[in-house]
């Protein structure tokens, strides 16, 4: 019997399993690796929820272009836009699945799935689960590839560690070896596609919102073997986190979705007790600098606010570090225990202090790469994805895709909250048809039965790259240690707020402690569950991402959702006069086209393995849908930019009569 | 829970002692090492010092110690050890806690000892999950197409099925169940990976299943459409390593961390394993 085709899918979160189990039901044999039982992937810490257009938001004027417009709008339009409509279109039919695989979702009086509102958007499309709606999605997926497992359709291979794809020699790629975590096995797998499901790369910044395994490693080894990697310098920074030595615990923006209100004291320092600091010596910045949004603004913006706040303004809560009150108090206990218990528990569970009663301290965290593995996708006429086809979410080595937080796809410049998990959930399912058609005519045969040394070439190269790290004398640098070092120097720079001069010389830094890296000494030289190799390995993996997202933010001179540099901002109006204010408008509206002209490009940047540096390249957006426009969230003058914005718009529109839905400043 | 943690007083560090194994089938010996108190620690970042420095209380050079963990946020359940004799997640054991607890001057540090050890204070959970394909703890749906939406279902019934929803496989409850005994099986002469992996499948299938999974059993009997395969969920309650092994020392619920009602689970499967037989009985 001939042998059949096979889809490695590795990493076991919401996209991984999405894609198993929809490769399965397809009667696609599927094998699934992931460093860590599926069940206990980073999905697992979302909190907050999942967007969709629903019927109540409907009948209030939403839509799904109106879900799609948000996405980009909040992306600051780096994202192509035919890969979001279509997300946001799937949206519905996603929630629904999810509901009819028993996720427990929160529900109305009636019966109904309720709903939350979300940062950057006016409607509430958000479907929760608790405080813990990450964890109940993945599960409701952990079970059904659990029954695939059981038919005997999937593979698991847990506690296995994705080492490098295998590329035959047109580049194809035919598989890829792993290390076995407990017995530190190096094996080749023959597969007819790799799916990269690998989620985010937080530990580069050290501490971050992300679980321990989120070393962007498995991206960085496809990266080195050739795959273009965009929009890199994008990295989400959450605004509300709990500080913590090991980690940086996310405080949900569901919490400000409930009405959590954020603020300082006035007065700086003000050692009182926060419950008692009367109203009016209290400053709610984000409700006073933004009427509409008040404190559910994008994500980008509440953490610059607080981050000013705290560090410009110098009106943290606490004299000896970095935070500002997060506050539920004049909720009753009982919706905070329905709504957030979750949430709460790892408050109180952490800090050892009741949020119900207390203000929280809370300040940013890295939480989100925006950028990823570089992926195509087939457009149709109507601006829609063509469904089954080769090109969707193909990364640029053929035969190897990526899906969610590891391909730079559905974010741009920034991710709105409750999207994250939809677009993991949404390529996951979205991939599978194609890759199955593919299989049906494979050209070239099935990799098991491609000759034996492709297979074997790629195995030894890792294993003697492990034994050399193993034979080391002792002696050389400590990989925890350079870690710790590598991620200071990245959240001082490379976060918030940024500068070139900072940035270029966090570049040489970083070039530094990569070339210590490679002086690496283990403490453990043994061959069994031997994490000390594991993590040596991933460290010396995250420099090339590193270094991708120190370029990319310094060669970007302007400001785009999370990519901040102040030097570069576009001023809001500084004239009362009316005539003034309106010719600073005008100018103000010529810079952003012309910003957009120079900017609004895809970072795409290429490994150099010569240099064993990275190449910067640029590749224009796909806006032909949604013509950019300026994102004014509490901007001085913003009306009469806005004004100055709208005259312009149909100025073009009526000279030809079609130009309307041209791509504005490109 | 606790107030705001002070510092023990006159504590500059303390002492974690750990009891390592090299791998399976290897003795255990306990090690001490110590470490310089920071305030508002947990036990990962005592496990992560140690690492880094790498070196015991009597300056000799050791190898890292092997532990599991991933979200640290207390809800992947990957970091579940036995700390201070009692089992839970690492990540939030706090250090200003434990050493009020017990000895000012010291934390204790195991692995789970109902699980195969791997190395150190890694074990080998895979009989957990082997439950929870025996106990078809899934919703078993047509398949994954556009089929619009799902049952609709009342928040009274939402709020009796997310607790046990957030069952999160980390293995306390086996832990402190006296009728949950270690399973360790090693690999025979010429036998292949598979052929072991199915002998392990086996064994697992004829010992206890476990609280956790009689749990998740009564989730998925409670569900709109899950409820279709209840009978068979039941079946394997009645079989070998069902739910008869229960002695009802109640420790399960004890020691959920996510306060899962395990024992109200455990009752309800009772009664309705119970009618199950009955029914069954009648019917042939």
């Amino acid at each position: 019997m001939a042998a059949r085709p096979r889809v490695m899918i590795v990493g076991g979160g919401l996209a991984g399993l999405a894609a198993a189990m929809k490769l399965a039901e397809l009667e696609v044999d599927v094998d699934l690796m992931s460093l860590t039982p599926v069940k206990r992937s980073h999905s697992v810490c979302a909190q907050g929820g999942i967007n969709s257009v629903n019927d109540q938001t409907r009948q209030l004027g939403d839509d799904e272009w109106k879900h799609f417009d948000d996405t980009v709008y909040g992306g600051d339009f780096l994202q192509h836009q035919p890969p979001v409509k279509e997300m946001a279109y799937w949206a519905p039919p996603v929630i629904d699945l999810m509901d009819r695989l028993g996720v427990t979702f929160n529900r109305t009086p009636e019966g109904f799935l309720d709903r939350r509102r979300f940062g950057g958007t006016l409607y509430k499309r958000t479907a929760f689960a608790g405080a813990t709606t990450g964890q109940q999605l993945l599960y409701a997926l952990d079970e059904q590839v659990r029954r695939w497992e059981v038919a005997g359709r999937i593979r698991k291979f847990e506690f296995w560690d994705f080492l490098a794809p295998i590329l035959d020699e047109q580049g194809r790629c035919r598989g890829c070896v792993a290390q076995d975590l407990v017995t530190m096995e190096i094996r080749s797998f023959p597969a007819d596609f790799v799916v990269l499901a690998t989620g985010g790369c937080g530990l580069i910044f050290g501490r971050s919102t992300m679980s321990m395994v989120c070393t962007g490693s498995a991206v960085s080894r496809c990266f080195q073997a050739g795959a273009k990697y965009g929009n890199g310098e994008f990295v989400q920074v959450h605004p509300t986190a709990i500080p913590g030595a090991d980690k940086l615990r996310l405080m949900s923006e569901s919490a400000r979705g409930e009405g959590g209100r954020v603020w300082v004291p006035r007065k700086p320092h003000d050692s009182r007790d926060p419950r008692q600091i009367p109203e009016e010596e209290r400053y709610y910045f984000l409700e006073e600098r933004y009427p509409e949004y008040g404190n559910l603004v994008p994500r980008d913006i509440a953490t610059r606010e607080i981050f000013s706040v705290c560090v410009q303004e110098g009106l943290s809560v606490d004299p000896d570090r970095q935070a500002v009150y997060l506050d539920l108090t004049h909720i009753p206990r009982a919706e905070l225990d329905r709504k957030l218990g979750g949430i709460l528990e790892i408050y109180e569970k952490f800090q050892g202090v009741d949020p119900r009663d207390v203000p929280m301290k809370i300040f940013p965290a890295v939480h989100y790469s925006m950028g990823g593995l570089w992926v195509d996708y087939e457009r149709t006429a109507d601006g829609g994805l063509v469904p089954a086809h080769p090109k969707n979410q193909a990364t640029s080595i053929p035969g190897l895709y990526a899906i969610g937080e590891c391909d730079y796809q559905y974010h741009g410049a920034n991710r709105l909250g409750a999207n994250s998990l939809l677009s993991c959930i949404f390529s996951g399912l979205f991939v599978a048809p194609g890759l199955a058609d593919q299989l049906e005519n494979l050209t070239g045969g099935v990799a098991s039965e491609l000759p034996a040394g492709l297979f074997e070439s790629a195995r030894r190269r890792e294993e003697e790259r492990h034994a050399e790290l193993l034979s080391r004398d002792g002696g050389g640098e400590n990989p925890y240690l350079l870690h710790q070092q590598l991620g200071d120097i990245m959240t001082r720079t490379a976060t918030v707020v940024r500068h070139n001069d900072q940035l270029a010389e966090a570049i040489e830094q970083v070039l530094e402690l990569r070339d210590r890296a490679d002086r690496c000494a283990l403490s453990d030289t043994g061959n069994w569950t031997n994490q000390n190799v594991v993590f040596t390995k991933s460290l010396q993996d995250m420099f090339p991402i590193a270094l991708t997202i120190l370029r990319g933010a310094l060669m970007r001179d302007e400001c785009r959702g999370a990519h901040y540099k102040p030097e570069f901002e576009l001023p809001g109006l500084t004239s009362d006069d009316p005539a003034e204010r309106r010719r600073q408008a005008e100018q103000w509206v010529d810079a952003f086209v012309e910003k957009n002209r120079k900017w609004l490009k895809s970072t795409i940047a290429c490994w150099n393995a010569d240099r064993r540096d990275i190449d910067i390249s640029y590749e224009d957006v796909d806006t032909s849908l949604i013509p950019p426009r300026p994102r004014l969230y509490g901007l001085v003058g913003a009306e009469t930019i806005e004004e100055v914005w709208r005259e312009r718009q149909q100025a073009m529109a009526e000279p030809t009569g079609e130009a309307a839905g041209a791509p504005a400043g490109t | 829970m606790a107030e705001p943690q002070s510092k023990p007083a006159s504590i500059d560090s303390f002492e974690v002692r750990i009891l390592r194994q090299e791998a399976p089938g290897r003795a255990s010996y306990w090690e001490r090492h110590r470490v310089d108190y920071e305030p508002q620690m947990n036990v990962i970042s005592v496990l992560q010092k140690i690492a880094a420095k790498a070196t015991t209380i009597d300056g000799r050079s050791v190898t890292p110690v092997a532990w599991d963990c991933n979200c640290l946020e207390e809800i992947c359940g990957a970091c579940t050890m036995v700390i201070n004799g009692r089992v839970r997640q690492a990540c939030s054991a706090l250090v200003d806690n434990l050493l009020q607890q017990e000895d000012p001057n010291e934390i204790r540090l195991e692995p789970m000892s109902k699980f195969p050890v791997v190395r150190d204070l890694m074990v080998d959970r895979s009989r957990l999950f082997r439950a929870l394909e025996k106990a078809r703890a899934w919703v078993p749906v047509d398949g994954y197409y556009e089929l619009g939406p799902g049952p609709r279902v009342s928040p009274e019934v939402q709020e009796q099925a997310y607790p046990l929803s957030k069952c999160m496989s980390c293995g306390c409850c086996l832990e402190a169940c006296p009728q949950y005994t270690k399973v360790e099986l090693t690999r025979l002469s010429g036998e292949t990976d598979e052929e072991f992996q199915q002998r392990k499948r086996a064994t697992y299938d004829q010992s206890f299943i476990g609280a956790h999974a009689i749990s998740q059993i009564m989730l998925f009997n409670m569900h709109p459409t899950g409820k279709h395969e209840a009978a068979a969920r039941l079946d394997q309650l009645t079989a070998p390593g069902g739910i008869q092994i229960c002695g009802n020392a109640q420790n399960c619920v004890a020691v959920c961390p996510k306060e899962i009602p395990l024992t109200t689970s455990i009752a309800r499967a009772g009664r309705a394993t119970t009618a199950h037989v009955i029914k069954k009985w009648f019917d042939r």
